[in-house]
């Protein structure tokens, strides 16, 4: 028993099948518990008043975004090594998600960053590198779409991915250089002391976590999706050409 | 592998579009640039690096959708495939020759435009430095766009999303050298940087863009 029976797509979709409601209701509960705990449970802090609690959405949304395009390249990278397809899909499943997450994040941050900073958006190295992701984002999404073959696309859009996490990173470092930035540091590390405090930090990890769980939810529901797309497409091929119907496994 | 180059080269000199589209194209970004900020030296002398880099990374972008679709098109890409030159030596090779046509004139007329612009005088040999070592990072990256999309009928806009991105350390180091050298500051570690970037570039790219036009050839 090895994880990669899972590359299988019938055994994969079995599996999903089984943990998914488990996944959709942790996320339903650990959101709704971490945001009401959030928004209404926590002290004012006493100088950003009542706008901290946007944390709470800003926070999650931001590390998903990232760990959304880290996925995509560990998935990339088993589809150009080990060439199993439910990996490839489930790169594709993700990057939508991550697109709408990296949004988000933005958006937060835009308002969050008015009543705090004065103005929705500066060119500060963390908001540009943000930024620069989301149109990674976007020109990989655009280059699945735009191949029709999927095994050409699920090549190309790996190499893709593996070209532009190098440039990310690169342009991340690269925005540090070009411009001071008005965003603070890490708040949130695992070796570090925290600078957020407990009444703020026990509900922020009960979001992450739910954010996480969403996330693992839409990106099993929605791999499947294109796995059932792909086998309706290969039945309708083989019906178009008259060979005779098989039902199992594609 | 000459032989290749200078075919490439002499197509795109003969073909009477590359060559001089992308400096036509170039000169027409600045003149527009005064007529949409207004022509006041000032303002304009303080712009000018940015200008004359974006312009320049424009130009490139240009003609990269005909770098390999051409070839594509018409077959000869299957028979450099089959031909004992490696396809990432192609890709170089192309990549040369798309910096030969486009790159280098960009280098050498940027100093007229920055005439045009108000380009400050300490600017003019650390912006023809910056941009000579920076654009045959922009074509080899080029190339990996065009290698990427060569398949995919009019790509050009998808090759402009792609690439674009890929740009921004490329763009931010070379235009900070010469806004730099404009403000008298000192200009060696964004040409330092530049010139990492462009080595690294030149040292990887090609083999993306191996990969990936095998895919497509497939």
């Amino acid at each position: 028993m090895s994880l990669w029976e899972y590359a299988n797509p019938v055994k994969f979709l079995r599996l999903s099948e089984r943990v998914m409601p488990w996944l959709w209701v942790g996320a339903a509960l650990c959101l709704v518990v971490g945001l009401v705990w959030g928004f209404f449970f926590t002290p004012d802090d006493f100088r950003q008043g009542s706008t901290v609690k946007i944390i709470y959405l800003h926070v999650p949304a931001a590390l998903m975004a990232i760990n959304a395009w880290f996925m995509m390249l560990v998935a990339s990278l088993i589809w150009i090594i080990r060439r199993h397809h439910v990996s490839a899909l489930a790169a594709r499943a993700a990057a939508p998600v991550g697109v709408v997450m990296t949004l988000i994040a933005l958006f937060t941050g835009a308002i969050w960053g008015q009543p705090m900073w004065g103005t929705w958006w500066a060119w500060d190295p963390r908001l540009t590198s943000f930024l620069i992701l989301f149109l990674f984002y976007l020109g990989y999404v655009a280059l699945w779409e735009a191949i029709e073959d999927p095994d050409t696309a699920a090549d190309l859009t790996s190499i893709l991915c593996l070209v532009g996490t190098v440039f990310a990173v690169l342009s991340r470092y690269a925005v540090n250089f070009w411009n001071q930035g008005l965003h603070q540091g890490a708040s949130l590390s695992l070796d570090k002391e925290e600078n957020v405090a407990d009444v703020f930090y026990q509900p922020l990890l009960v979001c992450i976590g739910g954010f996480v769980l969403l996330f693992f939810a839409l990106v099993l529901y929605r791999t499947g999706t294109e796995i059932r797309v792909r086998r309706t497409r290969a039945l309708m091929a083989r019906e178009a050409s008259g060979a005779p119907l098989r039902t199992e496994g594609v | 592998m000459r032989a290749l180059f200078v075919r490439d080269l002499r197509l795109a000199l003969r073909a009477g579009g590359g060559f001089g589209l992308g400096l036509a194209f170039f000169l027409i970004v600045v003149v527009l640039v005064p007529f949409s900020v207004g022509p006041e030296p000032a303002l304009l002398a303080r712009i000018a690096p940015g200008v004359l880099w974006l312009g320049a990374l424009l130009s490139c972008l240009l003609s990269l959708d005909r770098l390999l679709a051409v070839d594509f098109e018409d077959g000869a890409l299957d028979l450099l495939a089959t031909s004992p030159l490696p396809l990432e030596g192609i890709v170089v090779v192309k990549a040369a020759a798309h910096w030969v046509t486009t790159g280098l004139p960009l280098v050498l007329v940027a100093p007229v435009l920055g005439v045009l612009l108000n380009l400050p005088a300490p600017g003019f040999g650390v912006l023809v430095l910056s941009l000579g070592i920076g654009t045959p990072a922009l074509s080899t990256i080029g190339a990996f766009g065009a290698a990427l999309t060569v398949g995919i009928k009019r790509g050009g806009l998808l090759l402009s999303l792609l690439v674009l991105p890929l740009y921004v350390p490329t763009l931010i180091f070379g235009a900070e050298a010469a806004r730099r050298a404009v403000l008298g500051l000192d200009v060696s570690t964004p040409l330092m940087l530049l010139g990492g970037i462009t080595a690294g570039v030149l040292a990887f790219m090609p083999f993306a863009a191996g990969v990936v036009l095998r895919v497509n050839l497939r």
